[in-house]
């Protein structure tokens, strides 16, 4: 029988997700969950997130095979270019599909909660584009690491507020928009960024990022004749690009499916975001997964030098995908991931963001064969991690 | 059995609740705090076990429970500052926390150290009705240990049934959309809800938390309800002036 690693009923993925909310949040949640599928199978509701998908993000990506970095792995390497997305990412596959569902759900206020930026810069974007008031919760330490995307937000209209509570980054962000969602529960919608959080948003965001393995079953149709490739490689930080690439691939068992966290200063260390290698089964933000958190169960903050990964939990398919070991859990450093960055810049002519880097540094350590075809999913583009860069490499 | 919760509402109206964070203000404060507010004739407490997230917490006990974190509290600790509360206190006490803590301490093992302490309910914001109805409910029972489900503005009738039906004690009204610690004050909106839930006849007494400051908040939530739970604005004066404002507070509430 075919395995299903799909959210069933419940909201489970195996035995991670549900929803764990207070009671406050239960008509929101409810709502989404009774009319998400039914919003999403409208034909005028696929039509307009198409049309929208390719006149204003500008797709599909293209699936790119990237001769020198092949030669250098030794293996065919394609590359869907998710960083050409409006906006630099893939985030915005997903800000496009909620706002359409906010608006069918006759809401007329928008909020977001974002780390380094580029979910909030997502969500004010498509705010802007449909007319809506936007409110984007940011770590008052992100506010200061990432003040070019703080000002993209501002200029398309949005309302930044600075999360003060906790460790001030993005799992404090996260906790403000709860907070502000069971505040304002009538009017308000909560686009979250990821495959994180209670259900429906998992599912429902790996729905809207799904056109990702859609496009690539399509694209290598064309180029190799087969509708699938051999592996497929995504950073994961919560895991919403990866969620996307694997999706259509999942019960496809000859797909080798490989998750790259970030191992920061090395998961031996206490600045890692290895989740996976370090969590532990627990509740974060509304749904069963694993997470990084003390003995006693507080959740702890985690490392990485890209700012997109340094979430203490992962969403619960991924933690479904790793306890089930259908998927390839595998780590890289900071400094594995700078140099992955440096060395597809230089190979390619691409500057990836520094999140993407990681699924690019283990490319040597996954044993492939020369025949094998590989599609890493390019998930954004580095010029937010400039400065970054700068720094690093001294440039 | 009666027990004592069941007992209080059995014989008083107007139950008044306070909430505290355990280990906060200071680490040892837990027992001074639970001995003063039953020597100023406090009802019932809800003792809070801190949380590092606290999603249905206003900024007062956000601040109060990374406080209390960093100064050592947790759910081990606080079984062992309670071990002998029962020789000193005898009104009933309530843990009021998250779900996570609990999970990571072992749910079963969280019931047998309530029961074992003399703990009589838990409220736990994120664990949800049909969660604990399947895999949870069996062992709060086979320990005694009184689960209390929360009701807000936005709950249906049929799930105000479904959530009086599993909890047992009380059930704990939520004033206001709102997280804890609002201080907006109640108007008509508020008054036309408590009476329509004191009109639905629960078979649970009826407690409201969320936004009860003062004297007039309190008489306002007690008016339809069985009593009323303070937390913020308790810890607001406790941080503001320490354990000796107990008696001026609480006073202050109730004359």
């Amino acid at each position: 029988m075919k395995k299903s690693y799909q959210v069933d009923e419940w909201g489970y993925y195996g035995t991670f997700g549900g929803a764990y909310i207070p009671e406050m949040l239960y008509p929101n949640t409810e709502e989404l969950r009774t009319q998400y599928l039914s919003i999403m199978a409208e034909p005028d509701f696929q039509q307009q997130f198409d049309q929208l998908l390719k006149d204003y993000v500008g797709r599909p990506t293209p699936l790119y095979f990237a001769q020198r970095l092949s030669a250098q792995v030794g293996c065919k390497i394609y590359l869907k270019r998710e960083d050409l997305c409006h906006t630099g990412a893939h985030k915005i596959n997903n800000t496009i599909g909620q706002i359409l569902m906010a608006k069918r759900l006759g809401k007329s206020r928008i909020i977001a909660e974002t780390g380094a930026g580029q979910h909030g810069v997502a969500t004010a974007t498509v705010c802007a584009l449909m007319g809506l008031e936007c409110i984007v919760y940011m770590g008052e330490v992100d506010i200061k690491r990432q003040a070019p995307n703080v000002a993209r937000m501002k200029m398309l209209g949005a309302q930044v507020r600075p999360a003060t509570s906790g460790s001030k980054t993005l799992k404090d962000a996260t906790n403000e928009a709860i907070r502000d969602w069971i505040n304002n529960p009538v009017n308000t919608h909560y686009i979250i960024g990821s495959v994180v959080g209670p259900h429906p948003y998992p599912d429902m965001v790996a729905r809207f990022q799904s056109v990702i393995a859609q496009e690539t079953m399509d694209q290598l149709m064309e180029v190799e004749g087969r509708d699938y490739p051999d592996a497929v490689v995504a950073c994961v930080g919560g895991g919403s690009n990866a969620a996307g690439a694997y999706y259509h691939f999942l019960d496809r068992e000859e797909v080798r499916i490989i998750a790259v966290e970030a191992a920061g200063k090395g998961i031996h260390t206490d600045e890692s975001a290895a989740t996976s290698v370090l969590g532990r089964e627990g509740i974060i933000h509304g749904s069963k997964t694993l997470l990084m958190q003390s003995p006693d169960g507080q959740i702890t903050e985690p490392y990485s030098i890209s700012a997109g990964l340094d979430y203490p939990g992962i969403g619960p398919m991924h933690a479904h995908l790793f306890r089930s070991k259908r998927g390839e859990f595998i780590s890289a450093t900071d400094e594995q991931a700078m140099q992955a960055g440096l060395m597809l810049s230089q190979l390619e002519g691409i500057i990836p963001a520094i999140e993407t880097s990681h699924a690019l540094a283990v490319l040597d350590q996954l044993n492939f064969k020369s025949t094998d075809v590989v599609v890493v999913n390019l998930s954004g583009r580095g010029d937010k991690d400039l400065n970054t860069y700068i720094d690093y490499f001294k440039l | 059995m009666s027990t004592r919760i069941e007992q209080l509402f059995q014989n008083k109206k107007d139950i008044l609740s306070i909430y505290f964070t355990a280990g906060y203000p200071a680490h040892s404060d837990t027992l001074p705090i639970l001995t003063s507010l039953q020597a100023q004739g406090v009802d019932m407490v809800e003792i809070g076990l801190p949380f590092s997230d606290p999603l249905a917490d206003g900024p007062v006990i956000q601040q109060s429970s990374t406080q209390a974190l960093a100064l050592g509290m947790t759910t081990e600790v606080l079984f062992e500052q309670l071990k002998d509360v029962r020789s000193k206190i005898d009104i009933p006490l309530v843990i009021m926390g998250y779900f996570n803590p609990v999970l990571q301490f072992g749910v079963a093992e969280f019931c047998k150290k309530c029961a074992e302490t003399g703990i009589d309910a838990v409220i736990l914001p994120d664990l949800p009705l049909t969660v604990y109805e399947r895999e949870y409910k069996a062992i709060f029972e086979s320990y005694g240990i009184h689960l209390i489900f929360l009701i807000t503005p936005q709950t249906s009738d049929e799930r105000i049934r479904a959530l009086d039906q599993a909890s047992k004690g009380f059930i704990y009204l939520v004033s206001t959309a709102s997280v804890t610690g609002s201080g907006a004050g109640f108007g008509q909106a508020q008054a036309d809800y408590f009476k329509r839930i004191s009109d639905m006849k629960l078979q649970n007494p009826i407690v409201v938390g969320f936004g009860i400051k003062d004297r007039e908040t309190f008489a306002q939530a007690t008016a339809h309800a069985d009593g009323a739970i303070i937390g913020s604005a308790f810890i607001n004066a406790l941080s503001d002036q320490g354990l000796e404002v107990i008696p001026e507070f609480v006073q202050g509430i109730r004359g």
